[in-house]
């Protein structure tokens, strides 16, 4: 396996949308290389802390209603 | 020349998200939270003659938001604060002699953690305006609200490939980021 494609599984599986397979030869690429160890260990320090830190987004509908109402005083 | 502008056009799209986390921590309830901010943009919006651009657009949007939530207390304080004292303590005799007072404050211990959640969000918050627009736009599509890889495609008219590339990107800004400022 490619760094490359080490990264971009580590990536799938923070939203868990890894293969098992694809795991398992992340697992290996990990053993010794060291620079995707370190990207894998960032990466899911980022997960934790956007977990932990439980945002919440406005919805599209919601935005866009802001947005009119924003507009309609805009144009006043 | 002042130093900031305002452009009350991208306030929805660049700051709702922000002032939304914000006010939902300091109100609990996400239809009081969506109104206030309404009433900040507007606020904000009459009052932009006065923005002097000494400080950024969005602390300026908070110094208004901060203002509204508190007279949003002010006003259910007046009506639904009385009242409530009154069924508490019926009488003179059982004034603070509930069992419930006696046991400790379960929410006390979290209030550190909801202050430390609170300053990471914000951390997190200042990282995404790193980012280019569309990479944070689809980074918080993708992390926070969970859509889909097909639904976000879609969406943008981009390949999967092109989605995650995007994403890699975002993350790896993000991390850096984070990293400097929190972790």
């Amino acid at each position: 396996m490619k760094c490359e494609n080490a990264n971009h599984v580590c990536d799938k599986s923070q939203y868990k949308e890894s293969s098992f397979l694809e795991r398992v030869k992340l697992t290996i690429h990990l053993i010794y290389c060291s620079a995707c160890r370190k990207y894998t260990a960032r990466n899911k320090k980022l997960s934790n802390a956007l977990k932990t830190s439980d945002l919440k987004t406005i919805s599209k509908e919601d935005k866009n209603g802001l947005k009119e109402r924003l507009h309609q005083e805009m144009t006043k | 020349m002042p130093k900031h502008q305002l452009y009350p056009e991208t306030w929805v799209d660049k700051y709702s998200d922000y002032l939304f986390n914000f006010t939902i921590s300091r109100v609990n309830n996400s239809e009081i939270a969506k109104d206030l901010i309404s009433e900040t943009f507007l606020a904000g919006l009459k009052s932009k003659d006065n923005f002097k651009g000494e400080a950024s657009e969005r602390t300026w949007l908070i110094s208004i938001l901060k203002r509204k939530i508190i007279d949003h207390y002010r006003k259910i304080n007046s009506n639904k604060g009385k009242a409530e004292v009154r069924i508490t303590y019926k009488d003179d005799e059982s004034e603070g002699d509930w069992l419930e007072e006696r046991v400790s404050d379960p929410f006390g211990k979290t209030a550190e953690d909801k202050i430390e959640n609170e300053e990471l969000g914000q951390a997190i918050f200042s990282c995404l305006d790193s980012l280019n627009e569309k990479q944070a736009t689809i980074f918080k599509m993708k992390t926070i609200d969970g859509f889909d890889t097909e639904a976000i495609c879609n969406e943008y008219n981009i390949t999967a490939s092109n989605l995650w590339v995007i994403i890699h990107r975002a993350r790896k800004a993000m991390a850096e980021c984070l990293e400097k400022n929190w972790l």
